[in-house]
């Protein structure tokens, strides 16, 4: 037997409402004042340099991009995996999947030193590069997942959602796998050159996309003063556990390979025992804030059972995210480029001897989270508009397995 | 203005002469075969532009291939164009390294700029194709089409390559560069095309150092050929099987 | 009807001035002492200049063709030669023939965000052995700048 599920906008007219909105607005706002700035200076107003080409701006947006094919796992899991639980949840995951691919790619595409040259790069295509595939996979992410949303919010359309739902989920693996591979297939930089790099990349989005879609959603419903049952936030918080366990594997696995190539060993040590930030963002951020923390808030029977324990777990592996990607992408930069085995470099006037050093100025770090603010303001703004989420979520809706507990 | 001339027959001739060597200054005489091209020709694979570098007769402290470099391409040194940058967002398009052996201690110095490898990983990452081989070994940025990504800069493996982080004034006519583009050694590219040698081989050589050779590698009769034929040269990140087309020879 | 006669007069009082100055408000494109055309006509060239530039940019670039006809670097030569007091326009000011009809027209370039917008140093390529090797017009002699030479004289054998 199935229950028909009714889907509703939100009113929207609340003082909360419009409190979210400007708050979000203002860092949007600022963040674009970011990059007036720094594209109307150049680059020498912010952190990064030749040394350290890819800074802060980078972190938030491959983060995002990375959250963003990782939020849309909940529709997937329903229309993929047929687990009808899931269902009602589709469409606010593919809406945030959307959303957050935009955030990131803004970031992305404002901090580039020609802005203003976005045609050329939709116009001319080297096709061995990663980044120009990354172009194809991130337009066709919004056109797939643009007609998965149609699809399941459109009735007469509704029986084709599974296929485009099939199709959403082979584009989503393959896109944290183009940006994965972004950086493993950088053989140049001992931090990067590795192949686990995209599946990696492809677990943690897994992970990162479900911590950002919990909040959202427990907040949605909050807020609304809607019921969202147990079953469902229960159901969620076990796969976000299994999804940062699955995470700290590869992370183990990556230095573990690492540490048995020789080559490798000086790359190892910097970040695991001489790196000093990035050492200390790598046990305390990655590790710590990010995997071992949340796996206990979820699963101690005291806390897992606790929204606000739910919540800061879901907080603590965004920030955790963050932290690896920039013990990833700046840490990666900051070791030096070994290029004369079993010589050491006494002097040079580009810096190669030596750990480069990263200051990230004020512009650099609101741009990125503007982009996160712009991301985000998504979802209520288009909350309002559209009816993506069901009328209620308490569990005897929407679970067709539901028991009363005894 | 002038005009080039474009008689290939007159071309041909002039170019055997220019094979004699080119006397630049007295008693300094170039080691390198050129081939007259003419100017409305493409350039062509069957050359390939190489440089190798001695590192036995590089001297520590002299740095004229750098200064040499700057004064042609119009970057860093005294006179800067980049005055808001610091010294890690300066651009280098070519330095000089000093090197120790980590179990005997013998040092030793080489200049390092852009190896103008056969398969630039440079190349392949950029997303929009503007960073570019040309037919004769060539590696350039066509800043025209760079959106300054940076992507190659994190590709290319001797850090060879620089992002101009502010607006320039005072550039070269030969050597466009400005912000929010990637750049890198041209191998004096400008030069090239007329028959001449990169600024840095013939600074090197008017130092008397006679570390730095310049010329084709398909030709085998090139001096820079038999050079390498006769003692070898070492790629710097052999590993990667770029075939860099600059060598280093004691390395 | 008064209103009307005393607006049109308003009208062409303010125009006054402008009919005027029009010639000077109208873009200048100087061609150097000897020369009367460019090298295509002056409506070819209004009309079709950009694709010249881009065509020959692409060739120049990626194929190291370089032939002067089309090239920017020319266009610069001759048509922001130095003045008689030896002064260059630079691309800001209204006296560079790129900014004078570009800033009339309102189309904004960006082609000296990197290209040199004046000539060359007069001083460039000076050879110091006179006709060695004139087989290349701008490289007879020493293929060394003269400030290179310079560079070297002062710093060169630190040996």
């Amino acid at each position: 037997m199935k229950k028909k599920i009714t889907y509703t906008e939100i009113e929207g007219r609340s003082l909360g409402y419009y409190a979210l909105l400007v708050v979000l607005g203002a860092l949007v706002l600022l963040g674009a004042g970011a990059a007036l700035y720094m594209e109307h200076n150049g680059h020498y107003v912010t952190g990064m340099s030749n040394q350290i080409v890819w800074g802060m701006p980078h972190v938030f947006a491959v983060f995002l991009i990375v959250a963003a094919s990782g939020a849309l796992n909940v529709a997937s899991i329903s229309s993929v995996f047929a687990k009808t639980a899931y269902k009602p949840m589709a469409p606010l995951s593919a809406l945030l999947a959307i959303s957050l691919l935009l955030g990131g790619l803004v970031i992305l595409v404002l901090d580039l030193g020609h802005p203003d040259r976005l045609i050329v790069a939709m116009t001319f295509y080297n096709f061995k590069s990663i980044f120009a595939w990354n172009m194809i996979l991130y337009n066709g992410f919004f056109v797939i997942v643009g007609v998965y949303l149609w699809f399941m919010l459109d009735r007469t359309m509704a029986n084709y959602s599974k296929y485009a739902g099939f199709a959403a989920f082979f584009w989503r693996l393959t896109l944290t796998t183009g940006t994965g591979s972004i950086f493993g297939f950088i053989v140049a930089r001992q931090g990067f050159d590795s192949a686990i790099m995209a599946p990696m990349f492809v677990v943690m989005s897994f992970a990162y996309g479900l911590a950002i879609f919990l909040l959202v959603l427990m907040a949605t419903y909050s807020w609304r003063g809607a019921e969202l049952g147990d079953g469902t936030v229960r159901r969620l918080k076990n796969l976000l556990g299994v999804f940062i366990a699955g995470a700290m594997y590869f992370v183990v696995v990556f230095h573990l390979t690492n540490l048995y190539m020789t080559k490798h060993h000086g790359v190892e040590a910097f970040t695991l025992r001489d790196g000093g930030i990035y050492t200390q963002l790598f046990w305390y951020g990655e590790i710590l804030v990010g995997g071992v923390l949340p796996l206990i808030l979820l699963y101690l029977p005291v806390t897992g059972k606790s929204r606000i324990a739910i919540s800061f777990a879901s907080i603590l592996v965004i920030l955790g995210g963050l932290a690896q990607m920039y013990v990833t992408i700046v840490g990666g930069q900051a070791y030096p480029l070994e290029m004369f085995p079993g010589k050491e470099i006494i002097a040079s006037s580009f810096f190669d001897a030596g750990v480069k050093s990263y200051t990230p100025t004020l512009a650099e770090a609101l741009l990125g989270i503007g982009g996160f603010a712009m991301a985000l303001i998504m979802i209520p703004l288009a909350l309002r508009i559209l009816r993506f989420i069901p009328v209620s979520m308490a569990d005897a809706e929407i679970d067709p397995h539901y028991r009363e507990a005894k | 203005m002038k005009q080039l001339p474009t008689d290939p027959s007159r071309r041909n001739f002039l170019g055997k002469t220019a094979a004699a060597g080119l006397l630049i200054a007295p008693g300094v005489l170039l080691h390198q075969v050129a081939q007259a091209r003419p100017a409305d020709e493409a350039a062509s694979s069957k050359v390939r532009w190489g440089m190798l570098v001695d590192t036995n007769t590089c001297s520590k402290g002299c740095d004229a291939c750098v200064t040499a470099c700057q004064t042609e391409n119009g970057w860093g040194g005294e006179h800067s164009n980049e005055v808001k940058s610091s010294p890690e967002q300066q651009s280098q398009w070519i330095r000089k390294v000093t090197l120790r052996d980590k179990q005997n201690g013998h040092e030793q110095s080489l200049p390092l700029m852009c190896q103008h490898c056969e398969t630039p990983p440079c190349v392949d990452v950029c997303p929009t194709g503007a960073s570019m081989k040309r037919a004769d070994g060539i590696v350039l940025v066509d800043k025209h089409i760079c959106i300054g990504c940076r992507y190659c800069m994190m590709a290319c493996p001797y850090k060879a390559r620089s992002f101009v982080h502010e607006e320039l004034h005072d550039q070269k006519p030969y050597a466009p560069r400005g912000k929010g583009t990637v750049e890198s050694c041209t191998m004096c590219v400008h030069r090239v095309d007329k028959d001449g040698t990169p600024a840095c081989v013939e600074a090197c050589n008017k130092a008397g150092h006679q570390a730095m050779w310049f010329g084709d590698l398909n030709n085998p009769n090139s001096d820079i050929s038999k050079r390498l034929k006769e003692y070898g040269g070492n790629q710097i990140r052999a590993d990667l099987g770029l075939n860099t087309g600059v060598r280093y020879q004691g390395l | 009807m008064m209103r009307t006669l005393t607006l049109m007069a308003v009208g062409l009082l303010l125009a006054l001035p402008l009919t005027i100055q029009a010639s000077d408000l109208l873009p200048k494109v100087p061609l150097p002492a000897g020369k009367d055309k460019c090298v295509e006509p002056t409506d070819v060239m209004r009309r079709e200049h950009m694709h010249f530039i881009l065509h020959q940019r692409d060739e120049t670039m990626h194929k190291g063709i370089r032939t002067t006809k089309h090239s920017l670097k020319e266009c610069i030569n001759c048509h922001n030669a130095p003045r008689e007091d030896g002064k260059v326009a630079h691309i800001e000011s209204k006296d560079h023939f790129c900014n004078s009809c570009h800033s009339y027209a309102a189309v904004t370039i960006d082609c000296f965000q990197c290209h040199a917008d004046k000539p060359e140093n007069t001083n460039y390529r000076h050879s110091l052995v006179e006709n060695t090797l004139p087989h290349h017009p701008e490289m007879s002699g020493s293929a060394l700048t003269k400030d290179t030479l310079n560079v070297l004289a002062t710093k060169g054998d630190a040996k």
